[in-house]
């Protein structure tokens, strides 16, 4: 951690945003001589300017000022060269001839790929195990459906922290799994702290979120669709992927979206689950923060991957212009 | 009426307070660093009040003291926040004439290299850097290097603590013995980066971490594991297969110690407070409630000899002797030591 020191115009920021609001609000009693009903979305106005709006415009200021608060642009030069910092420290302290020795660093530019490539992979695997359980809860011949639904909620009451801690004590050299294991015979696997387990830790907790946005759409589904395509001759599959799979389209939409975007923020995951051995972009963003101390690099790398996002959210708008997968797209 | 008894409740509230409000002193701790019971001992003995307030990490408490200057009167930060502190001018020198049980402390452990000629700091707390094993998978014979980390013998089997500045101290030792582990040469370092990354590439590594390993090596997860002394004689208490070892190339050893901000509004108070936790029953009765090991030689003894003889709790000056302190480097390589590290952390395990 290093000292939080906000620059000098951020109370004024606040200030003056405080003050436009007030404005706002009074200006608009005032011309309808009355409360209007747009006043009670105020307290949301003002919570999403506060804690939206004002870190949002926070972090980009610190990508784009130095420890000093001066314009630069050298915190984007470090996240696509991880040693520019580095480089310039050195030729300070041990001559141009040793700083010359370092050559690119590739650190961050990497670890962003691998978030990427690993959030693709969660995505996937959630949407592949996550459309089935949607169909068999949609289903209204399934008894079952009902009481999936409350499977797959219950386990969200609890903390994620909590859930992914829990799986340490199953995927442990000594946990349940390998006890398992260990008893009928295959012997001891070392499950933990590897790709296959964050991936694992992944998929489990986001896997809710791909599964609902489908379910909400299959289920506004009408029956009577299913219905005619099988008196027009189609059987079960071909009903599925012509008339129901299409349809629910929407809610994949969104279920990717869901799904995607907290993947390549994970960081908490990929440290118990990892071991520190599989290193994603959220954990480097924590690192560049808290051990680091480096508020500004910190600040330009979180703004990079704000910027992937919104561009990967408006292609998928595309895909769902009219917000039927439950609007979040 | 009414209003007359509300101001008698009001005086009768507020009594308590004036009485103790004359003399305090506040106090700034670790968390989980002290018997509680020995606060309220020197409230009794002295008629000071403590306001005792706690902090997890010395990054932290460096930002407390600088941003509310005259809120704390003792403060324990580990050795190289304790220069870091000096060198920003923001300790005041402690007046020894008050601090008289401060002749029970080690004589190896007074004039450290981070305070030199020992006038703003009183040592609190130390212990080692070095390796807990299990002895069931674990040959005695190979913890005596650092070199063990890299042993193929042990691959998959090694929990590296995820901390700048002891895993580098480590591998610029297995570098070359004659490294400081406040090496500032670069080519050193460069190699003890190339080093760590060659140890989590050759599966070696099986996790990263700090809090949580000594209890996965009581559970038995780990053959070896990058510990404190503290916590190693934590794990060992419950696990007796548990063992540990300071490498012979040497290693860190840390010491928290009590100093007195410039601000502090309580010196004389502070002073006190120093002098008490110096002295041996209260120093030996922390060493019981926390399990760290205390510098204070007349505890030591008081304590007797299942402590004097734990080589994890009071280790031997040969020990000593091989190990060094922590100094608190500059900002510039801060950063050189936290981008090679961070390229360690990023390499790709295959």
């Amino acid at each position: 951690m290093t000292d939080l020191q906000l620059p000098a115009w951020a109370p004024w920021a606040m200030g003056i945003g405080l003050a436009a609001f007030i404005g706002m609000v009074a200006l608009s009693v005032r011309r309808n001589h009355g409360v209007k009903r747009s006043l009670f979305a105020a307290p949301y106005t003002l919570w999403m300017f506060i804690f939206t709006l004002l870190p949002c415009i926070l972090i980009a200021y610190y990508a784009f000022t130095d420890a000093n608060g001066h314009f630069t642009f050298n915190n984007f030069s470090s996240f696509w060269d991880s040693n520019y910092i580095m480089r310039e420290n050195l030729r300070t302290v041990a001559g141009d001839e040793m700083a010359a020795t370092v050559a690119r660093g590739s650190v961050n530019v990497d670890t962003l790929v691998y978030s990427l490539w690993m959030a693709f992979l969660c995505t996937a695997v959630s949407l592949v195990l996550g459309y089935p359980a949607a169909l068999f809860m949609a289903d209204r011949k399934m008894r079952l459906g009902p009481t999936l639904v409350v499977l797959f909620i219950i386990p969200m009451w609890m903390n994620f922290l909590l859930r992914t801690i829990a799986w340490m004590s199953l995927l442990e050299d000594n946990g349940l799994i390998n006890a398992f294991l260990q008893w009928i015979g295959i012997g001891k696997m070392q499950l933990m702290y590897n790709q296959q387990a964050v991936l694992l830790g992944m998929v489990y907790n986001f896997l809710p979120f791909m599964v609902f946005p489908i379910y909400t759409s299959l289920s506004k589904l009408d029956p009577k669709l299913a219905e005619a395509a099988q008196d027009l001759g189609c059987n079960e599959f071909r009903t599925l992927y012509k008339v129901t799979v299409p349809l629910s389209l929407p809610g994949v939409i969104s279920g990717i979206t869901m799904v995607f975007m907290p993947s390549v923020t994970t960081f908490f995951i990929p440290r118990v689950l990892g071991g520190g051995n599989t290193r994603m972009f959220g954990d480097l963003i924590e690192s560049t923060f808290k051990t680091a101390g480096n508020w500004n690099l910190g600040s330009a790398l979180s703004l990079i991957m704000m910027v992937l996002i919104l561009i990967s959210l408006s292609i998928l708008r595309k895909a769902d212009p009219n917000g039927e997968g439950g609007g979040i797209v | 009426m009414k209003k007359m008894i509300c101001a008698l409740l009001i005086a009768a509230l507020m009594l308590p307070v004036c009485a103790l409000a004359d003399e305090v002193v506040n106090v700034f701790n670790w968390e989980d660093y002290i018997d509680e019971a020995v606060l309220e001992q020197f409230e009794q003995e002295t008629g000071i009040k403590v306001n005792y307030m706690r902090f997890t990490e010395n990054e932290d408490m460096i930002i407390s003291v600088e941003s509310n200057p005259g809120a704390f009167d003792v403060v324990f930060p580990s050795e190289y926040m304790v220069e870091r502190l000096f060198n920003r001018g923001e300790l005041a020198e402690i007046n020894f004439d008050n601090i008289p049980n401060f002749a029970n402390i080690r004589e190896d452990l007074k004039n450290p290299s981070y305070d030199p000629g020992n006038a703003h700091s009183v040592p609190y707390m130390w212990g080692t850097l070095g390796i807990l094993y299990n002895t069931k998978l674990v040959d005695e014979a190979d913890v005596q290097s650092w070199s063990v980390l890299w042993n193929p013998k042990y691959a998959g089997q090694v929990l590296m603590m995820d901390s700048l500045r002891d895993t580098m101290g480590i591998a610029l030792i297995m570098a070359d013995p004659e490294n400081s582990m406040n090496c500032t040469d670069f080519t050193q370092l460069s190699a003890a980066k190339d080093l760590l990354i060659q140890q989590k590439q050759a599966g070696m590594v099986k996790a990263y971490g700090v809090d949580e390993f000594k209890d996965k090596m009581v559970a038995g997860e780990g053959a070896l594991a990058v510990v404190y002394s503290g916590d190693a004689e934590y794990a060992i208490e419950l696990n007796e297969d548990l063992a540990y070892a300071v490498p012979q190339e040497g290693s860190n050893i840390w010491v928290d110690s009590a100093v007195i901000p410039i601000s502090a509004k309580n010196k004389e108070n502070a002073e006190k407070f120093i002098d008490f936790l110096c002295r041996p029953d209260i120093a030996a009765a922390n060493v019981q409630e926390i399990g760290y090991c205390s510098p204070n030689a007349a505890a030591i003894d008081l304590l007797g000899d299942e402590y004097q003889s734990n080589p994890v709790m009071n280790p031997s000056d040969e020990v000593i002797a091989r190990c060094e302190y922590y100094h608190d480097l500059d900002e510039t390589w801060l950063n050189i030591y936290t981008t090679l590290y961070s390229e360690v952390l990023s390499a790709k395990v295959n």
